[in-house]
């Protein structure tokens, strides 16, 4: 009965690093851009595009070659986001949701079997096109790292995933030191806050967010190749479910920190794991949305939260979120 | 060469009360004075603004304006409102090309594109408003960006050198806190601090002193001289004549965007600069005390009990009445809890307990918006800042407050074309430089927009002129003029029966205007005084250690 008990606590926390994951690399992404100053509300888009990418360029070649597409999809169509929002000065959250829109169609109709098997076979003749019309792609294969595995429950639980799980943990933790330990962060952390004083000083503010809102594509896109090639066995359209907006509700419950964002991610993991085991714990047939509902409601406690005019002294969005900067003259 | 005939050679011999340089020769070059003083040392010029021209829409605001700057001295550069001395600056800082002239720096002619240029060449600035991150801690303010830091950040190191330079300085700040935390003051030595690390030796401030308390204005004029000593150049931009003369060097005045004197401080006087800077005599006169017999309290306080913005008990117990007919000056060192008080009573601050009643009527609970329908004016500290939208334009500002009343408004649309009356007419009655009254308010200088907060306020509301006018440090950031102005103004108000609340740290205009002064120290009223029985010695002994 202990070992049975045991293995459930194992399995759910394997399901919630599994699920988090996901949202620890979009979350990762876009706390450097939010603390850039942009707000990316494409990231659905983003992790969508990702998530096919990833695909396509699986069946064309390999894994490599998909998740290094994901990524460049991922921050080409934040490139455009910057674009538009720092350059052309427009309103972010159109442009961010204009963006989500255009991922989502696109994504819909490149991963249609009959659109995507020509382009995988124009890229690679030699795929058989069979395989290109498949639903399914090569899964990542777990790599359990030696010792660390054979630690009492939180071994199996943490150390025997793909390496795409392993790398968003090194990921949020360089992301910490690189936005408070380093030069770059205070950098970057400034223009979210006062971009017009950071200029002053002399630093490059639409470098900065350009970068950022880059750097933050590419971890989206690599969300989205994470999802399909490591996630979930099988493609299905609008892949990501509104996981991308889940991620954005995530970085405000993490306070735009990398560190608490993993805490959080693998939260949010464990209730979208947990969905999945109810009807094996014979729970109500209501309780699954009761569950859904829970990341959201979090979020809202805890944005009042934040408002508190004690707390949001310390702990706020960046100032300049959403404000785009134009030099006085 | 000719050009360069103006320029002045100072003896840069400075010492705070030390021997100051000798004058040889006093010349005289169209409207402007210009006097040679002998440099034996033949110190290298530090700055040299030659024939600066800057247009903005409307005005000249640099009409062919001559600068230098030498190491070590203190020089202040004084001007009426709107006389160009913030635009002169900001070309030196980068923010504003010039249309014409030329600058040169330590001899070499350069061309400033941006304030990070500037950075680069040792210019630094304080602005008016200040430039930090709230959110960050001191430290990360100062050395954003700055080239002595590696790319990892070693913090401790940072910690050590900050606070170095800070006790080197006799300041407190710790480099930990968060900016957040800091009095005015102590934000603007962060702003000094931003500038020393990164080896600033030109250092500029824009009216530092009209945040501060004078404690802390004294202390940064010690700053001043000890970086003047250093053999740094420091520019001192102002309106108050005192300052000029017990801080600086040497004088540049300017009006209407033109250099109209250039002096040795201790050459010149008091009467000299003020003519020099207004172009007539300074005015003395304000409008009779009227006799104003105290009758029936506007105003009444009671045990009133308020919490600043760090949760201190800012305002304890305090207790008065304001009289219709009646300026009740409130006299304290700044930061004794005048400007909670003031907020509290405009209801834009929570009050702990205590009433506040206004002619009899409990509005301790009322907000703002019922307490300007009620006939209460309120013009904020920092107006410039805290009074108005920048972004929109100066009708918009001076309808703020009325618009939701006819004739502004019908239930629906405001209606512009009386709004832009209103504005005209304010613009016209306040004498506010303004490109237009569709201009925005951003490009009006500091004293102007002073100005409208005032016109807009003291207009009252569309039912009634102001019957309770609150008003905090009203004329900091004016010239003597704009002062003046505001003085007969508040007192014509007065006259008609208005009742006012003055929070001012200048103990003479209080004197000049009160009907009875009541002292404040540590959040509590601690004394109250007739204006003619008051002394300005046993209230000032008030102020300072709140018992005679
Ligand atoms: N960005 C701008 N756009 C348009 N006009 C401007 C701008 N900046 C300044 N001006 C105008 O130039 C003139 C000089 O302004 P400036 O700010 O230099 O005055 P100042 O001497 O600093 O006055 P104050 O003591 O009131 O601060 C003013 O008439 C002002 O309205
Ligand atoms: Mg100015």
């Amino acid at each position: 009965m202990v070992v049975a008990e045991a293995s459930t606590i194992e399995a759910a926390i394997t399901g919630a690093v599994a699920a988090g994951t996901i949202y620890l690399l979009a979350a990762t992404g876009e706390v450097l851009t939010e603390r850039s100053g942009i707000l990316n509300l494409g990231l659905e888009g983003i992790m969508m595009m990702g998530a096919s990418a990833s695909f396509i360029f699986t069946l064309c070649f390999n894994h490599l070659a998909g998740i290094v597409a994901s990524m460049i999809i991922g921050a080409l169509m934040a490139l455009l986001l910057a674009f538009f929002s720092v350059t052309l000065r427009l309103n972010q959250v159109v442009t961010g949701l204009a963006l989500t829109m255009f991922g989502t169609g696109l994504s819909g109709f490149i991963c249609a079997p009959e659109v995507r098997s020509s382009i995988v076979r124009t890229i690679n003749p030699a795929v058989p096109e069979e395989v290109a019309l498949l639903n399914q792609a090569p899964r990542l294969l777990e790599v359990p790292i030696p010792i660390l595995k054979d630690l009492p429950i939180v071994g199996r639980a943490f150390f025997t995933h793909n390496l795409i799980v392993y790398a968003s943990i090194i990921f949020a933790v360089s992301m910490w030191v690189l936005l408070f330990k380093t030069k770059w962060g205070l950098s970057i952390r400034s223009v979210g806050e006062n971009p017009a004083m950071a200029d002053a000083l002399g630093v490059n503010v639409y470098r900065i967010r350009y970068l950022s809102t880059m750097i933050g594509g590419a971890l989206g896109g690599l969300a989205g190749a994470y999802i399909f090639l490591g996630y979930q066995p099988f493609w299905v359209e609008q892949i990501t479910r509104g996981r991308g907006f889940i991620a954005l509700a995530l970085v405000i419950l993490a306070a735009w920190s990398p560190l608490r964002a993993i805490l959080v991610a693998y939260l949010f993991g464990g209730v979208e794991a947990f969905q999945y085991r109810v009807p094996l714990l014979g729970l109500g047939a209501q309780t699954p949305q009761f569950v859904l509902m829970l990341p959201y409601a979090v979020t809202i406690l805890t944005l009042i939260f934040l408002s508190f005019s004690k707390v949001k002294r310390r702990i706020s969005a960046p100032a300049a979120l959403g404000t785009p900067y134009t030099r006085e003259e | 060469m000719s050009k360069n005939l103006f320029i002045l050679k100072l003896h840069h011999h400075v010492k705070f009360h030390g021997p100051k340089p000798k004058i040889n020769v006093i010349l005289k070059y169209g409207e402007r004075q210009v006097q040679d003083v002998e440099d034996n040392k033949k110190k290298e010029t530090l700055v040299e603004m030659i024939g600066i021209v800057k247009r903005f829409p409307g005005v000249i605001a640099n009409d062919n304006v001559d600068f230098t700057l030498m190491p070590g001295e203190v020089h202040a550069l004084l001007g009426e409102n709107g006389a160009g001395k913030t635009t002169l600056m900001n070309i030196l800082y980068g923010l504003y090309r010039p249309d014409a002239g030329m600058i040169k720096i330590e001899g070499k002619t350069v061309s400033i594109s941006s304030p990070s240029r500037a950075i680069k060449l040792g210019i630094g600035m304080v602005h008016q408003n200040f430039r930090l991150i709230p959110t960050h801690t001191v430290a990360e303010n100062v050395i954003l960006n700055s080239p002595n830091t590696g790319f990892f950040i070693n913090w401790q190191k940072i910690y050590d050198e900050l606070k170095k330079q800070i006790s080197k300085y006799g300041w407190r700040i710790n480099p930990e806190a968060r900016v957040w935390q800091l009095s005015a003051g102590e934000k603007q030595q962060v702003e000094i601090l931003k500038l020393l690390y990164r080896g600033s030796r030109i250092l500029i401030f824009d009216e530092p002193t009209s945040v501060l308390t004078p404690q802390e204005s004294r202390m940064l004029f010690t700053t001043m001289r000890k970086m003047a000593e250093e053999g740094k150049g420091v520019v001192l931009i102002t309106h108050k004549l005192e300052e000029a003369l017990s801080v600086s060097d040497r004088v540049t005045v300017m009006r209407k965007g033109k250099v109209v004197l250039v002096k040795s401080t201790s050459m010149t006087t008091r009467e000299e600069l003020a003519l020099a800077m207004i172009g007539r005599q300074e005015i003395t006169q304000l409008p009779s005390q009227g006799s104003s017999k105290p009758s029936v309290p506007i105003l009444s306080i009671r045990n009133l009990v308020v919490e600043g913005d760090k949760e201190e008990i800012a305002v304890n117990d305090a207790s008065f009445d304001i009289y219709k007919g009646e300026i009740l000056g409130i006299a304290g060192v700044s930061g004794n809890g005048q400007v909670e008080l003031a907020e509290a009573i405009a209801r834009i601050r929570k009050i702990k307990s205590g009433k506040i009643l206004l002619e009899g009527r409990d509005v301790s609970s009322y907000s703002p918006r019922q307490m300007y329908e009620n006939g209460v004016a309120y013009i904020p500290a920092e107006g410039a800042r805290t009074g108005v939208v920048s972004d929109l334009t100066v009708m918009e500002n001076m309808i703020l407050k009325c618009y939701r009343y006819p004739p502004y408004s019908d239930k629906l649309l405001i209606k512009w074309r009386e709004a832009a009356k209103l504005a005209n007419m304010l613009v016209e009655k306040y004498q506010i430089v303004a490109p237009s009254i569709n201009a925005k308010v951003k490009t009006l200088s500091g004293g102007n927009v002073q100005r409208l907060v005032l016109a807009r306020e003291l207009l009252g509301n569309p039912l009634t002129s102001p019957r309770l006018i609150i008003a905090v440090y009203p004329t900091s950031g004016l010239d003597i003029g704009a002062a003046e102005y505001v003085r007969t103004n508040l007192i014509e108000m007065r006259n008609e029966g208005a009742g006012i609340l003055l929070i001012s740290e200048d103990l003479d205009e209080l004197l000049r205007m009160s009907n009875r002064i009541a002292v404040m120290y540590g959040g509590r009223i601690v004394g109250v005084f007739e204006g003619s029985q008051a002394s300005k010695e046993v209230i000032g002994m008030l102020m300072a250690r709140g018992a005679g």
